[in-house]
């Protein structure tokens, strides 16, 4: 009699994530005991493989962590080795690499909205059903997702793993008229087709469900934090990104090859769209700022669910900041720096898509690796998914296992997890004992 | 007639070959027409039974339970394709193969007795059979649309097997050695991305894997011709393809000096 109510919950391997895990939640009685993302991605060693390694080895390897996100991996590791080497690029060329991450934003972004998430919302198994019955919608996707790859293909030579970006800079700086031309016929109809996102995501039937986390993001004084700025928290307490590792402490759980990072003074926590737009709304650009206003945003978004909206939102703004970076560009002239070794440590932190990615590297006086950290967002999330996760199953036990696992498998799509960063996902299991 | 069904698979990877199917945009939809999706877990929650027509393969084998993984895969697969250096060589994580992998564990971390993995990160034929290798980190879309058109079609997919060099002549991209003393693998390299980083003024750094037969003897002398230290010659060699016996034996050519 005392098991009647007892009940296990498994979602195998899931689906629309990027990487492998499965979830596991345990329910006695009446009270959710256990969850569990499990994350059975195998492990690649990339911080073990580095050492020995070339100082101008990591932008090329640590982009092969992450193939949904790779320039993110670029960014972070050209900052912390130009940080170890004394070195600071133009601001022609910090401006190439802004443009180039807003590529990677709306290409990562789009894929996420339309193919990802969207299907959940609208009751579909994936997105070429969805087409089926939204095929305007999908198309609009589409042309979103080839805009940032447009980008990422011109200024970076192509969409997954780019080619020309080098510690110091570019290899090769695009002329203005193949950025103009860029613009001019990719740009600015995409734009149109974000807007039209935004609306469209704003209009879904989002599951009455929020959370109070800490969170943290970067934050660039005068604008939306992309590639670079200092960590700050929800309780508005800042750090330099050299004191990251001292703020920010990763231990190891067994059911996961990714490792769970908490705040040294504050715990769990989330960083992402949701973080981002929480601390630096106020410095999207007034288009972006409209787009989030007319779709119901306030000055901070506490459901996950609607997370979707904070994204289609920075869709918008990655291209609408595209558009400015190409309307003020000039090449920058030399289009690399060059960054001698030093015997030194260095420390890099970008906004990946998916939120805070942290790098560092000690490096010998002949550029050999001694040493190299990466802190990946998802591995951040991970205890927050898990607390979310108790909370929503705990209000809806009342559903047949059937429904909460799809509600669950929804949940967890809410942080765009990416499994193939956070080992460096999922399978639902709910065990109702 | 039934339409094709069509299987993508996930073993160690960055998930960006199979990403590289969603990047098709114009096609994807077209696609999609023409073949049933049935198994492709980063696309769709919907999982149609096998046996598969034809599989893709993304990723390496690095633990035992992936061992058994491809096996069942092969047994439901009419023709199995792998994707990507991960897949055809086993990765850039196949530097664990010149390692030691519990020092590497304990490196990354705190517990690693928690951490399943194999010594080893093997290529996809490593296991089973392979009926064609799409090359490349990440592979080109066009190839892989070439290839999925060919299957379709009834005939053999061509790929290339010739040296980057002949893409630099075909696209008419000045030779980043000859002109500008630029150390470049396009001489060894496989073609099939289209000469991109000559293009970008960047000696190529072989992302698509050995040609056919190369001669890495004479590439291994123009590096050092060019002042590549030994040691810089073969970390070239042994990034992405380090496991491929040809590149292997680059690196310890260019080790030796």
């Amino acid at each position: 009699m005392t098991h009647r109510n007892d009940r296990s919950l498994r979602v195998g391997a899931l689906a629309r994530v990027e990487g492998e895990g499965a979830m596991h939640v345990r329910v006695d009685g009446t009270t959710v005991t256990d969850v569990r993302l499990q994350i059975y991605e195998p492990p690649r060693f990339f911080e073990a493989f580095l050492r020995g390694r070339g100082h101008v080895e990591p932008p090329d390897i640590t982009a092969r962590i992450c193939g949904i996100c790779p320039v993110a991996y670029q960014m972070s590791a050209c900052l912390a080795i130009e940080d170890a080497c004394g070195v600071q690029v133009s601001e022609p060329i910090a401006e190439l690499r802004r443009l180039l991450y807003c590529g990677e934003w709306v290409a990562s972004h789009a894929l996420h909205v339309y193919m990802l998430h969207a299907p959940d919302f609208l009751g579909y198994p994936g997105v070429v059903e969805m087409a089926r019955d939204h095929r305007g919608a999908v198309e609009r996707g589409l042309a979103l997702k080839k805009a940032g790859n447009a980008i990422l293909e011109l200024v970076g030579g192509r969409a997954i793993h780019p080619i020309n970006v080098r510690v110091g800079g570019f290899y090769h700086a695009p002329s203005i008229a193949e950025l103009r031309a860029l613009a001019r016929d990719t740009l600015r109809p995409a734009l149109d087709h974000a807007l039209a996102t935004v609306e469209w995501v704003a209009g879904f039937p989002f599951p009455d469900f929020t959370v109070g986390h800490e969170l943290l993001a970067l934050v660039d004084p005068q604008r939306y934090p992309i590639d670079r700025g200092e960590p700050r928290t929800s309780t508005g307490r800042s750090f330099p990104v050299r004191d990251f590792e001292r703020h920010v402490v990763e231990t190891q759980v067994p059911h996961s090859t990714a490792l769970h990072a908490r705040l040294a003074d504050a715990g769990r926590y989330l960083t992402g769209p949701l973080a981002r737009y929480a601390l630096n709304h106020a410095v999207l650009s007034p288009l972006a700022r409209q787009a989030a206003t007319a779709a119901g945003l306030g000055e901070r978004c506490e459901n996950p669910f609607r997370s979707i909206v904070v994204r289609a939102v920075e869709i918008v703004y990655a291209l609408d900041e595209a558009l400015r970076l190409v309307e003020a560009y000039q090449p920058p002239e030399p289009s690399s720096l060059q960054v001698p070794a030093r015997p030194a440590s260095g420390y890099g932190a970008t906004e990946a898509p998916r939120g805070v990615l942290f790098h560092r590297y000690e490096i010998d006086g002949d550029g050999t690796i001694r040493s190299a950290r990466i802190v990946p967002p998802t591995a951040q999330n991970q205890p927050s998914i898990e607390d979310d996760l108790r909370r929503f199953v705990q209000d809806r036990l009342q559903l047949d296992d059937e429904q909460l696992t799809a509600q669950c498998e929804q949940a967890i799509r809410n942080y765009d997890p990416c499994i193939s960063c956070a080992t460096h996902f999922l399978d639902l299991t709910v065990e109702r004992t | 007639m039934a339409k094709p069904k069509l299987a993508v698979w996930k073993f160690a990877s960055c998930d960006g070959c199979q990403l590289t199917l969603l990047d098709c945009e114009d096609e994807l939809l077209p696609l999609a027409e023409h073949v049933e999706i049935a198994h492709f877990l980063e696309a769709s929650s919907a999982v149609v039974e096998g046996p598969y027509d034809v599989s893709l393969v993304e990723g390496s084998v690095t633990t035992e339970a992936d061992v058994e993984r491809i096996h069942r895969i092969r047994e439901q697969s009419g023709m199995l394709v792998t994707i990507g250096a991960c897949a055809n060589a086993g990765g850039v994580q196949a530097l664990r193969n010149f390692a030691d992998v519990e020092e590497f564990r304990s490196v990354v971390y705190a517990r690693p007795e928690y951490v399943a993995t194999l010594e080893h990160s093997t290529p996809i034929s490593a296991h089973v059979r392979v009926d064609l290798e799409l090359p490349g980190c990440p592979i080109d879309r066009r190839q892989l649309i070439g290839v999925l058109t060919a299957v379709l079609a009834g005939r053999r997919p061509g790929l290339p097997v010739h040296s980057v060099c002949q893409e630099c002549k075909l696209r008419g991209t000045t030779c980043v050695t000859v002109a500008r003393g630029i150390p470049c693998l396009g001489p060894v390299t496989r073609a099939g991305c289209g000469a991109l980083c000559p293009a970008y003024g960047r000696g190529c750094y072989g992302c698509f894997g050995p040609m056919a037969q190369p001669n890495t003897a004479a590439m291994v002398a123009s590096m050092r011709n060019l002042g590549m230290s030994p040691q810089d010659t073969a970390r070239v060699f042994r990034t992405f393809h380090a496991a491929k016996p040809e590149f292997q034996a680059a690196a310890e050519q260019g080790e030796a000096g």
